[in-house]
């Protein structure tokens, strides 16, 4: 890496500053101008917003600009977008996919969710049955969805659906953009452990989508999604992060507030996690100097298993340092939130959303598969339909 | 010292049935699960089969003062069912703690709660420890009393607060109406065991009991003993409903239970499930035999049980998947009771502290 680069970078930033005044530029206008300088994700290429750069170095660019009260592009509402949608629509997407996504997705006017789990398919991903029969130049999609995040706002989403029954699973899926206003998506609110509604059934009745909006082969769909499988690890476990962010940063801050409630034993718990969450950011910090462009492995797994069991032995243990007070709750009406807050909102909530972090995105059993089968080379489970055309499966 | 017996009686056995078949006519989920909307619609009626139609609400009452006359361990059986349901009743706080308390002292609120035709609650917050600080509220001029004290479990469901007061003996009990008492209801981690908060202002107490500190300590060691058991019928529900949605769901063209993987999980759970019933059957008959080891057997009870049962919903959400994180499946109310159960009557570090105090091994 060139060591001038930073500096470069740091004085490209101010001069787009300069000609872009955060404080007087219209929100949207902003950040589009920010997409087209390169200067919004900068490990992208030229010309889809970033500069070809380390993705080391969008840190300190996120930094410089929120020091300038730089407009937020809704990153906590558009995760899936940005953390799973995107590095996939890079790799695989044709020319055309890129200039008409990626803009959008990075400036929040487009937020995408993530049509993968059915009723029947959730580990078993490959068993997918919504279906996509091709008719000319689009396909007609039929099937049902299930948890899945925002929805409800969404505009765009990446889904999974069988274009191939007669091969076994894995073989018979293909990838697709879906656009969620087609008027055969209806989205079904699904209230969760905590009161609210984040996640939803969908049912997708005939929709068409253009075989324009197809991502990767037909037939490709289990590699494209992998691909965004080990996104979504990395971006739910590897963020970038700064010590005592996140999860520890609150049951750090109820330790300092609450001095009647400490405890020699809840004090050496406390410790052993700090010490846990201090290294789960190390590693994360390693891994992501490891990474290749956009493309992570497996390995993602490890960062997501240990980020999941942190977050929710922290969290329960807060509820216990709280005592009296963790009894207490906060609202549990049915609400139908945008993002995940896992900070501003309280301890139990914390506690009941956390459970979740070891489900979503590939429960921590998966995970631990993936660990031993494809970063251990153990030898696989038996697999008793690798070789059975999909349509034969007992269902 | 003989060993306290930790089996059931075909007593218990038929008491367990009656109570399950109560609950399983007037307790389904789904009503259960309409309390964290505030539809307690369903509860009064609730109550009554079972405090009243089946009688437990005496059951810890002598026959000489209007009760069944039985011990802590048909107690700690109808507790075990209580948790299996998730039951929102007040059976722990009135029948249990409010009760052992008026034991000790000469009153005609006993009989009536025995009968079920009064429901108290002791004014302290569900996180009392059994030797901790207690708190209490100010008596003034004519006995009137004055204070708040927050997160009390059972004061919605009572028509009678039974309030610790500090006098210049010690702390003496006071019988209050909930009728001249502010009680707010508190937003609850556990909306099945809702809290709520209560002020008195001024309000006309009527003195139970003189000298009540060690009745009351009393009276939370009985609360702490059996919610133990509470704790195991929790666990217990999450144990039975994982195996048998493990060997329903399929994945990967097989039943997911036959994964070595969550086999050994279940079985360790399993492992975990009898454990806690011999610890909670043990404090149980330590209660009911009046035993000296008793203050150790509560502690080994809670320090095992509150966690366990904690794990075992846990593992529950987690082995059921996207379903175990939904509001319409019944998991997350055993996960609710769990973790507020496990802060109730003192976290488990608090009752290893406790223990080591007991058996001589100090920090
Ligand atoms: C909060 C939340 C948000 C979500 N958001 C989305 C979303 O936006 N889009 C989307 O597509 N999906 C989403 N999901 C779905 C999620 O990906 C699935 O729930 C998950 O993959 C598990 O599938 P399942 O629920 O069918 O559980 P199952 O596959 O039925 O698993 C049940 C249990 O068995 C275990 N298990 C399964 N197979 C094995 C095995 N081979 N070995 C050992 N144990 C095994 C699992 O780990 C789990 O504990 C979300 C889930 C949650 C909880």
């Amino acid at each position: 890496m060139n060591d001038d680069l930073p500096e470069e970078l740091h004085r490209r930033v101010e001069r787009f500053l300069a000609a872009h005044d955060p404080a007087t530029t219209e929100r949207l206008t902003w950040l589009r101008a920010r997409f087209d300088a390169g200067l919004a994700w900068v490990s992208f290429p030229a010309g889809l917003g970033g500069l070809g750069l380390p993705q080391a170095l969008q840190a300190e660019v996120d930094g410089l600009f929120d020091d300038a009260g730089a407009p937020d592009n809704r990153k906590k509402a558009n995760g899936i977008g940005l953390g799973m949608a995107a590095p996939t629509i890079l790799r695989f997407g044709t020319d055309a996919q890129k200039q008409r996504f990626l803009r959008p997705l990075w400036t929040g006017e487009e937020i995408w969710c993530q049509l993968f789990s059915e009723p029947g398919a959730g580990s078993d991903l490959a068993a997918v049955a919504t279906r996509a029969v091709r008719d000319g130049d689009t396909w007609v999609v039929s099937g049902q969805k299930v948890w899945t995040s925002g929805a409800h706002h969404a505009r765009f989403a990446i889904l999974l659906a069988r274009t191939n029954p007669d091969v076994p699973k894995h073989g018979g899926l293909t990838y697709f953009l879906c656009d969620m206003t087609d008027p055969g998506v209806d989205v079904r609110p699904l209230r969760q452990i905590t009161g609210e509604a984040e996640f939803n059934e969908v049912f997708l009745t005939d929709v068409s989508i253009p075989d324009s909006h197809r991502l990767g082969a037909e037939g490709a769909g289990w590699k494209v999604a992998n691909a965004t499988l080990n996104n979504e690890r990395v971006a739910i476990g590897g963020r970038a992060a700064l010590r005592e962010s996140g999860m520890i940063g609150e049951v750090v801050d109820t330790w300092r507030t609450n001095p009647q409630r400490r405890t020699p034993e809840l004090h050496a718990r406390l410790l052993g996690l700090w010490v846990e969450a201090e290294v789960a950011r190390l590693t994360g910090q390693r891994l992501r100097q490891k990474l290749a462009l956009g493309q992570p492995g497996p390995e993602g797994a490890t960062m997501k298993l240990t980020f999941a069991r942190l977050n929710q032995q922290l969290s329960g243990l807060e509820l216990e340092l709280l005592g009296e007070d963790g009894l207490r709750y906060s609202d549990w009406s049915m609400t139908r939130p945008d993002k995940v807050d896992m900070t501003g909102r309280d301890a139990g909530y914390r506690y009941l959303r956390a459970r979740g972090n070891s489900i979503e995105g590939g429960t921590s059993e998966i995970l631990r598969n993936i660990i031993a089968e494809r970063l251990l080379g153990l030898p696989a489970e038996p697999r008793v339909d690798k070789d059975i055309p999909w349509k034969e499966l007992p269902r | 010292m003989s060993d306290l017996d930790l089996l059931y009686s075909d007593v218990e056995d038929d008491l367990r049935s009656s109570v399950r078949n109560v609950l399983a006519d007037h307790c389904d989920p789904a009503a259960v699960t309409a309390v964290y909307d505030g539809d307690r619609s369903g509860l009064d009626g609730l109550w009554k089969a079972l405090a009243v139609d089946l009688g437990l609400a005496g059951l810890l009452v002598p026959e000489d003062r209007g009760g069944a006359g039985a011990s802590a361990r048909e107690a700690a059986v109808v507790l075990e069912e209580l948790g299996r349901a998730a039951a929102p009743v007040p059976f722990l706080t009135s029948s249990v703690v409010a009760t052992v308390l008026l034991l000790a002292a000469q009153t005609d609120l006993l009989p009536r709660l025995a009968a079920g035709t009064s429901t108290a609650s002791l004014l302290v917050p569900l996180s009392t420890v059994p030797d901790g600080p207690l708190p209490s509220i100010r008596v003034g001029a004519g006995g009137r009393l004055t204070g708040t004290i927050t997160s009390v479990a059972g004061a919605l469901e009572a028509d009678v607060l039974l309030v610790p007061v500090r006098t210049a003996a010690g702390i003496a009990v006071y019988a209050v109406d909930t009728a001249v008492a502010g009680v707010v209801p508190v937003v609850s981690l556990d909306m099945t065991r809702q809290l709520a908060d209560v002020t008195l202002a001024d309000a006309a107490g009527e003195l139970v009991l003189g000298d009540a500190e060690h009745a009351i300590r009393r009276a939370l060691e009985a609360g702490a003993a059996l919610l133990a058991s509470e704790q195991l019928g929790v666990a217990r529900w999450c144990l039975d409903t994982t195996v048998a949605f493990l060997k329903e769901r399929r994945q990967f063209g097989r039943a997911l239970g036959g994964f070595q993987a969550l086999k050994h999980r279940l079985a360790d759970l399993y492992t975990g499930v009898e454990s806690m019933n011999a610890a909670a059957r043990h404090a149980a008959a330590a209660l009911a035999a009046g035993d000296l080891d008793l203050p150790v057997a509560t502690a080994v009870a809670q320090a095992y049980c509150s966690d366990l049962a904690v794990t075992a919903a846990e593992e529950a959400v987690q082995l059921h998947g996207g379903i175990g994180m939904t509001w319409e499946y019944p998991v997350h109310l055993y996960l609710k009771r769990a973790k507020a159960d496990q802060i109730a009557f003192g976290t488990p570090d608090t009752h290893r502290a406790r223990l080591g105090a007991l058996i001589g091994l100090d920090s």
